[in-house]
């Protein structure tokens, strides 16, 4: 497991050259679902009972923590495409698991701060949630399996227009999908069997649970472990065959 | 008193590697002892990049085995790459990061101990004359200091072998003479180096020995004086039917005669490298 923690501190070196800017577009999206969604759409709306900003909130954090998981695929490509810097861990004495160790716990940092954002933005708009355990142990999880899914399909794609493609195709259906917005519960059988199955669904429901001072269901933990767990071995496998 | 047995660096076994259809390497077998300094010559394409990417551990090979200093590059293949430093063709420095954080990450990388990465990076600095620079954010720097960064990063771990693939391509004549020297001075301080290049007078300059490489074939091996005399001292250039055509000749007296009696325009200089892989195979070098 040597290594990785050289990884982490040079995704970190990077991340501060340029952390306001990073900051600032963490909070873009999470500011206009707000406005938008919450006070456009749901002021006097109620889901379940719960104020639909209440109930949007941990949603958001969900899908936020899932995007900015994902997004170290993108700074893996041009690391890889461009500044040819992933060579330089491949000629490194280490092991593709410390590689992929490093990349996913700075994921999981990204992460953090973007649902970190997210819950400073509710608190400035008065929604007060419960941030518990259960809440920061879905996200976490959730952010540890699509950082794990980026780490292997940054090394699958050829090229940076194979990686926007996957966002659209995968990242967006699933971020407006899994239950951010919505109850899956108000959708058709069918599609609620389908949603089941995507770990977003299982993220955003156990951090709402959690915010809103209810018992989480632990079937969805189990799930985000299990998926999480298949990702980051898919993630070493992949790195480790990533060459000519 | 028994001589000291010198050792193996290098090590390709019937070394062979392809490409879908295209045959990139053909069973190359060669030795590179420790402390040499050995060039790999010939034209793009010809094979250079894909033996160097095999024995650092960035390509696999299709067959045949490598070793460096004992290590098999994909059995032992931590083992091997602890050996070995390595600058590539292309710059992959992270440029947004300072100078000394690019080799910092690299000591991490290498399990190296704080203090140990300090004095390395601060000796190393001063060697490749940027001590000044540490500081600054490498795209700050010019196309030759970068270089001579990725340089310092290979050796930070304090590797006993160099591989420089095509270390001066792309820069001016001057920085190139600068390379050269440092190139030859981390020789001289025990660095095994395998360097590929195309200009055949950075391999005479630097070489102890070299080897010529045309289409993935290893065409020859040797020093570089002993396989330029086997031509001859002097070439004699001419134009027939607007076609050139160079003569090899012992001395310069005899060329001289030669080109006396051969009409229309002509030049002698010394045999070259260039001459020998042209003789060897009927293409140039670049």
């Amino acid at each position: 497991m040597r290594g990785w923690s050289a990884v982490f501190y040079r995704e970190i070196l990077i991340l501060k050259t340029k952390i306001f800017r990073q900051l600032a577009s963490m909070s873009v999206m999470p500011l206009l679902y707000i406005v938008a969604f919450g006070y456009g759409l749901g002021n006097e709306m109620t889901v379940n009972g719960v104020p639909y900003l209440a109930f949007l909130i941990p949603g958001l954090a969900a899908m936020s923590s899932m995007i900015q998981g994902f997004n170290i695929a993108s700074e893996i490509n041009i690391t890889r495409f461009y500044w040819r810097v992933f060579e330089e861990f491949q000629v490194a004495p280490i092991r593709s698991i410390a590689y992929v160790t490093g990349e996913v716990l700075f994921g999981v940092t990204r992460a953090a701060m973007g649902v970190g954002i997210i819950t400073g933005l509710a608190w400035l708009f008065g929604i007060r949630l419960s941030y518990n355990f259960f809440f920061w142990l879905a996200m976490v999880m959730n952010a540890f399996l699509f950082a794990s899914l980026a780490v292997s399909l940054a090394m699958l794609v050829r090229s940076h227009a194979d990686q926007a493609l996957l966002v659209n195709f995968v990242i967006t259906p699933m971020g407006f999908l899994g239950g951010t917005f919505f109850p899956v519960e108000k959708m058709p059988h069918w599609v609620q069997i389908l949603l089941e199955y995507l770990p977003i669904t299982h993220a955003a429901k156990a951090m709402r649970a959690a915010a809103l001072g209810n018992q989480p269901d632990p079937e969805s933990y189990v799930v985000l472990g299990i998926m999480g767990v298949m990702f980051f071995v898919l993630a070493v496998i992949c790195v480790s065959q990533a060459k000519d | 008193m028994a001589s000291r047995e010198p050792k193996l660096a290098v090590e390709l076994r019937n070394l062979t590697k392809r490409y879908r259809k295209v045959q990139a390497l053909k069973r190359i077998s060669l030795q590179v002892q420790e402390g040499e300094l050995f060039a790999y010559l010939g034209p793009n394409g010809s094979g250079k990049t894909t033996t160097i990417r095999i024995l650092v551990g960035l390509t696999k090979a299709t067959s045949g085995d490598a070793f460096l200093n004992g290590y098999h590059v994909e059995r032992d293949s931590i083992h091997a790459k602890r050996q070995c430093g390595y600058v590539p063709q292309s710059l992959n420095l992270d440029h947004e990061l300072t100078v000394e954080q690019n080799l910092d990450i690299h000591g991490r990388l290498f399990n190296m101990s704080r203090r140990k990465r300090k004095n390395r990076i601060a000796y190393l600095l001063h060697y490749i004359g940027l001590a000044d620079r540490a500081r600054s954010p490498v795209k700050e720097l010019s196309g030759g200091m970068r270089r001579r960064v990725m340089i310092a990063r290979a050796l930070l771990h304090e590797p006993r072998i160099l591989f420089l693939d095509e270390p001066t391509v792309g820069l001016d004549p001057a920085i190139r003479r600068k390379i050269w020297a440092l190139i030859k001075r981390i020789q001289m301080d025990g660095t095994t180096i395998f360097l590929t290049t195309h200009y055949i007078e950075e391999a005479e300059f630097l070489a102890d020995r070299v080897a010529f490489l045309s289409q993935g074939e290893l065409i020859t091996i040797g020093q570089p004086q002993d396989l330029m005399d086997s031509l001859g001292k002097w070439a004699l250039d001419t134009v027939e039917n607007e076609q050139m055509k160079t003569f090899y000749f012992r001395s310069q007296e005899e060329a001289r005669q030669h080109a006396s009696v051969h009409p229309g325009p002509f030049s002698i200089r010394r045999v070259n490298l260039e001459d020998v892989f042209i003789s060897l195979t009927g293409r140039k070098v670049a």
